[in-house]
């Protein structure tokens, strides 16, 4: 079977897509990529279809071997190289596809200017969906591989045994990765929950995501948010990106891995455009808030959508990143990078 | 249960939940009337094949509405949605009926003994009354395949315990407030456990892996233990199909 070795985890890297946001319904959590916009953008490099899955991968990567005749793979959402490894340590940048041969080895080292990055692999992975989708959720053991994140020694298999015989990719333009500004927000579907003081500090004072923060949410440290009326709510529908409000007044941003339905006040939601931004941050990093109404988040999403096109139809030819006279001797024919 | 005409219907409210999702608010309480008409709204939807629908979620007293903003809009879907809602014709769906064997009491519900001392019952009158009543399903949530059912018998009534328990059993029989459960996966929890069901509400080697749906209808059948560990033992052979004993009424 060709598939790609995991022969060291590092931080818990989960298989990621799409996700399954047509089955709330049944109480199934959505999860999925909690940067879309980095895996479209990994997936466009390789050549696969925008909602294939990729390797989501958090603080530390990992060490991968390729077990199939070669494998094109590309690293979106962090700076960090991908480290080849052989006679000579060679490092490719990330945002660009790469070529690897059986038996290389290559790692991803810390991720230490994002919170979330993508591997994509040209074909995806040969494994059964649950509910149309690979995403991984841990706490009910859904999706990747058995439901868990990957570890020590899994074989991710590859429905691609060879990649296909093209040029390199390089995606240029980095804008969209490095987007500041305030973090949009719609209030609501509880806004009427708190005071009226609460909301606007909220939207005054300066946030910090805290270490709880995993791929259900993150908890935020700022001003504490007083409720109007109480805390508790009979249950409802929860949108990803709520920001809910429990008995402690610390907001608590709901990602990709959240419950259908909770019992909450949502003081508001962040905007589809911004929620890809919320994935990148850092335990430690600040944002702040701004108030829009639902056409200008509309707006912003359509104008994502177009910058995010306008990226994949820019990509260039990839950089040269090899020893490339050690690669042209050991293989003039394929231009594989033979494993050192 | 029944809705009655007569009851003044506050209009629903519209609350925005971002720029993918909206909730459609019909009541602040636990009320079957209420339910009814969420779970309404959201048959109605799903037969409108809304563009750029991606899910409807009822919930006890709400319905979301999860889209997709780039290809429909907030106006869109509301615009919608109210016509569908002054669209009052044809009778509710009536869901599937379930019915699942329970053992009840020692260790598969290690609560059965402290709810009948906190109802001042004996064991035997909490069993009977939590299986004499066929419940609704209001909702789904908290975790994959885990529903809401409704109403239990007003005696039953107790608050969440004060410690919820770290581990709770797949299959577990529960009660709290005016709610029963099914836990479908093993998980934390803070309801009163009665009994066990060997159903299996979520399994991932059944497709779909999701049991029941929000309007489904759920009766609990009190079995012995020879009983309830042939169903088991068949459940985890995986050679029976488990089957509503009703299908959906959609007359």
């Amino acid at each position: 079977m060709s598939g790609l070795r995991i022969v060291s985890a590092g931080f818990a890297p989960t298989l990621q897509d799409h996700g399954r946001p047509h089955v709330q319904h049944l109480g199934v959590p959505p999860a999925g990529a909690l940067d879309p916009v980095a895996l479209r953008i990994a997936n466009a490099l390789v050549g696969n279809p925008a909602d294939a899955a990729a390797i989501e991968l958090r603080v530390m990567g990992p060490t991968f071997e390729v077990e199939a005749a070669s494998a094109r793979v590309a690293l979106v959402g962090t700076g960090a190289p991908v480290e080849i490894m052989g006679d000579r340590k060679v490092e490719a940048p990330s945002h660009q596809s790469i070529l690897l041969s059986r038996g290389r080895r290559f790692r991803v080292g810390s991720l230490s200017d994002t919170g979330v990055a993508y591997l994509a692999v040209q074909g995806g992975f040969e494994i059964e969906p649950v509910y149309g989708s690979l995403s991984t959720y841990t706490r009910a053991k859904i999706g990747g591989l058995e439901g868990r994140a990957l570890r020590d020694g899994d074989l991710l298999p590859l429905r691609q045994a060879k990649a296909d015989e093209r040029a390199e990719l390089r995606c240029t333009d980095r804008s969209w990765w490095r987007e500041g500004g305030p973090v949009r927000v719609v209030l609501g579907p509880q806004d009427d929950y708190f005071t009226a003081d609460s909301t606007a500090a909220f939207f005054a004072s300066e946030y910090n995501v805290t270490r709880e923060a995993d791929r259900m949410g993150m908890r935020l440290d700022g001003p504490v948010l007083a409720h109007a009326k109480g805390h508790d709510i009979v249950s409802d529908g929860i949108a990803t990106g709520a920001i809910q409000v429990p008995g402690n007044g610390r907001p608590i941003i709901l990602l990709a891995d959240h419950q259908t339905t909770g019992g909450y006040p949502k003081l508001g939601t962040v905007i589809s455009a911004d929620v890809p931004r919320l994935g990148r941050l850092r335990p430690g990093d600040t944002l702040h808030f701004a108030r829009v109404e639902v056409e200008e988040a509309e707006a912003a999403r359509r104008t994502l959508e177009e910058r995010v096109d306008r990226v994949v139809e820019r990509f260039g030819p990839a950089e040269p990143w090899l020893d490339e006279d050690a690669l042209y001797r050991r293989n003039l024919v394929s231009g594989f990078v033979e494993p050192g | 249960m029944t809705e009655t005409n007569s009851e003044p219907r506050p209009a629903p409210r519209f609350l925005s939940a971002g720029d993918a999702a909206l909730v459609v608010e019909f009541g602040n309480a636990v009320d079957p009337a209420i339910n009814h008409r969420v779970m309404r709204l959201g048959e109605a939807a799903r037969a409108a094949d809304l563009p750029g629908l991606v899910d409807l979620v009822p919930t006890l007293r709400s319905l979301m509405v999860h889209y997709d903003p780039t290809v429909t809009s907030r106006r869109a879907v509301e615009e919608r949605l109210r016509d569908l809602m002054s669209d009052t014709g044809g009778a509710p769906v009536v869901g599937r009926l379930w019915e699942f064997p329970t053992l009840y009491g020692e260790e598969m519900g290690p609560d059965l003994e402290d709810v009948a001392k906190r109802t001042g019952l004996t064991p035997e009158r909490v069993v009977e009354l939590h299986a004499g009543t066929e419940y609704e399903a209001y909702m789904m949530g908290f975790m994959p395949g885990l529903a809401y059912l409704g109403i239990i018998p007003p005696e039953l009534e107790l608050p969440r315990r004060s410690e919820p328990r770290v581990r709770v059993p797949a299959g577990s029989v529960a009660i709290a407030t005016n709610l029963t459960n099914v836990y479908s996966l093993e998980s934390p929890g803070g309801w009163h456990l009665l009994g066990r069901t060997p159903v299996a509400l979520f399994d991932l080697h059944r497709d779909p892996p999701v049991l029941l749906q929000a309007g489904d209808r759920v009766r609990f059948v009190p079995v012995g233990r020879d009983a309830y560990e042939e169903l088991r033992d068949r459940m985890e052979a995986c050679d029976t199909a488990f089957a509503p004993v009703q299908a959906e009424d959609r007359a």
